[in-house]
């Protein structure tokens, strides 16, 4: 049996490399990718964690986060396509009219 | 376990879910009227604000019977029906602002009241929630409605920026609030706050798991209540979604995301306090210096406001850091206390704002005593309360918070939070001098086309309840202690 700590490890280095994309990219779309694969590797986390416990808790939260990710899309898209019918642009150095 | 888990208990989620079934039947009316010819349909909002209505009397009659739901992981006590109670009167002060407002803004009025009441609903779900996974859940509720609220404008640059601002940021602050609450999951191996209380005064809970966890869960909850250093898209935020909508915003995710935070801290993790009380009370003196030093040199009433608000939110989690009774009590009147004035604020803002603008400059008030007396001392009423001066809610809100924080043995929490008040009333104040003894410019009037009665409503009962709070703190005081209920039994029985 695969120890926890690997998967932990695996979904600690996808939660970052997903953190630092959103920090260093400048297209809102890679963005919102990068939110995504946030979570996606927390739901690896909850279920390491769920099958380290043995109980149901945590695979249950992963279909909550995945409902959740789901809505956050579909709202972010449509801010997103709304903003560029303004601004004509998905690079986010162009949300600038205030100061960031 | 079987008899357990079918047993479906909704009465502590009953006032939330009258909310979700307003929000429905107003996207209904919307529907059936789509044809109509008024094109305002200022019916929808009478609609809307029955619905809340209708549920703060739920929520009054269900206090007194305390509820669990789904075998614990919501619950209705005192303390969610406090929140349910400052979370409606923002709604219904919201939807009074909105009347004449919205339609200006965005023809889908329908949809419109329909996410103020779900994001409502989210809102009073967080107040109730004893569970991560409710808490998670709620929180996207309510932030998924506001960041569509706040980009209502979409022909306006700055509101469409607005929303971007806030749906990325509040997705990226999302992330790592799962991300906390799969490790408090992993060091405890439950997501019921009183399992985790129980697996840690057993000691089976994994220290670097849960401190790393709790850590996460902190910015997640920073996020929402734009503490210092997560504060930074508040301004923005605040200055380009549509008027009414900040307002509510300011109100209700402090709130809710308050709720969570006492019952995480003071329920779950109530044997670290040693540990989380030192982060939190670092964060507030953080949260209320930097946010008062930033609101000094604003012009924009609305960005002044935000940083204002930013402030208020340290104040309100210096009560939450004592976890005793007084400093809980403390911040719930704040809440409600900040709701009213704060409302008040922003109708002034709306009442300064020209056609087809979302912001105005403070300048605008210069000498305005002059113009519009009435106006002028209402807005002197709401501006004294938010810097604290007595005899306003404001001001009893700021004594309850700091005395339990010198009760808890804070008190140099309580004497950066006095500091913060003296810095906090300069900037409110001087708006105030300037209303009566500026000379009146050009820039001096209030659009006409904005007074309108609802807005003179929402104005006069802000004014009303700054000042009733402020002189019968008591009142609320004992809502929230004895519950609504014990008040009006005793009421009666006086007679």
């Amino acid at each position: 049996m695969v120890p926890t700590s690997y998967y932990l490890i695996l979904s600690a280095i996808i939660f970052v490399v997903g953190a630092v994309g959103v920090l260093g990219r400048r297209n809102a779309l890679i963005i919102v990718m990068c939110v995504e694969m946030m979570l996606n590797s927390v739901n690896l986390t909850l279920i390491a964690f769920a099958r380290q416990w043995d109980n149901l808790n945590g695979q249950v939260f992963v279909f909550l986060v995945m409902a959740v990710a789901a809505a956050e899309v579909a709202v972010g898209l449509a801010i997103l396509i709304a903003h560029y019918h303004q601004s004509k642009s998905t690079n986010i150095d162009d949300v600038n009219v205030m100061k960031w | 376990m079987n008899s357990a888990a079918l047993n479906l208990d909704l009465t502590a989620l009953l006032p939330a879910l009258g909310m979700v079934v307003a929000a429905a039947a107003v996207l209904l009316l919307d529907l059936v009227n789509r044809g109509g010819r008024a094109p305002t349909r200022p019916w929808l909002s009478w609609g809307a604000l029955a619905g809340v209505l209708v549920t703060a009397a739920l929520s009054i009659w269900l206090i007194g019977q305390p509820a669990a739901s789904f075998q614990g992981m919501a619950v209705h006590d005192e303390r969610a029906q406090a929140l349910n109670l400052v979370v409606l009167t923002g709604a219904a002060l919201t939807i009074l602002l909105s009347v004449r407002y919205i339609p200006n803004v965005n023809s889908q009025t329908g949809e419109y009241y329909g996410l103020i009441l779900l994001v409502s609903a989210g809102m009073m779900v967080m107040g109730s929630a004893t569970d991560l996974m409710v808490v998670f859940l709620a929180l996207e509720i309510f932030s998924l409605g506001l960041y569509i609220l706040a980009g209502l404008r979409r022909n306006d640059r700055r509101s469409s920026e607005a929303a971007m601002k806030y749906f990325l940021l509040g997705a990226f602050a999302s992330a790592f609030f799962v991300y906390g609450a799969a490790f408090v999951y992993g060091a405890t191996g439950s997501t019921r706050f009183d399992l985790i209380g129980d697996a840690l005064l057993a000691g089976r809970a994994d220290p670097l798991l849960l401190s790393a966890g709790a850590a996460l869960l902190i910015a997640g909850f920073g996020f929402k209540v734009s503490l210092v250093p997560f504060h930074m898209w508040t301004p923005d935020v605040y200055q380009g979604a549509p008027t009414p909508v900040t307002a509510f915003m300011s109100i209700g995710t402090k709130a809710a995301a308050f709720a969570a935070f006492y019952r995480f801290f003071t329920g779950a993790l109530a044997t670290e306090q040693a540990s989380w009380g030192m982060a939190l009370a670092i964060l507030a003196a953080l949260t209320m210096t930097l946010g008062n030093l930033a609101a000094l040199r604003q012009s924009s009433l609305k960005r002044l406001l935000a940083y204002s608000s930013i402030a208020h939110a340290g104040y309100i989690l210096v009560g939450l850091t004592t976890a005793a009774a007084p400093g809980i009590d403390g911040a719930l009147y704040y809440l409600i206390a900040y709701a009213f004035m704060n409302m008040g604020a922003f109708a002034v803002v709306i009442l300064l704002e020209r056609q087809g603008e979302m912001d105005a400059l403070g300048s605008r008030l210069n000498g305005i005593a002059r113009r519009q007396p009435m106006l002028a001392l209402l807005a002197t009423i709401f501006l004294f309360s938010l810097a604290g001066v007595p005899p306003f809610a404001g001001f009893f809100a700021k004594f309850y918070v700091f005395a339990a924080a010198v009760q808890g043995g804070w008190s140099w929490l309580a004497a950066i939070a006095m500091l913060n008040s003296a810095i906090g009333a300069w900037y409110y104040l001087r708006i105030v001098v300037n209303m009566y003894f500026a000379e009146p410019t050009a820039e001096t009037r209030i659009e006409a086309q904005q007074l309108s009665v609802p807005l003179t409503v929402t104005l006069s009962l802000a004014a009303v309840f700054t000042v009733a709070l402020g002189v019968l703190p008591w009142v609320w005081t004992e809502l929230v202690q004895s519950g609504l209920v014990g008040v009006f039994v005793g009421g009666l029985a006086a007679r």
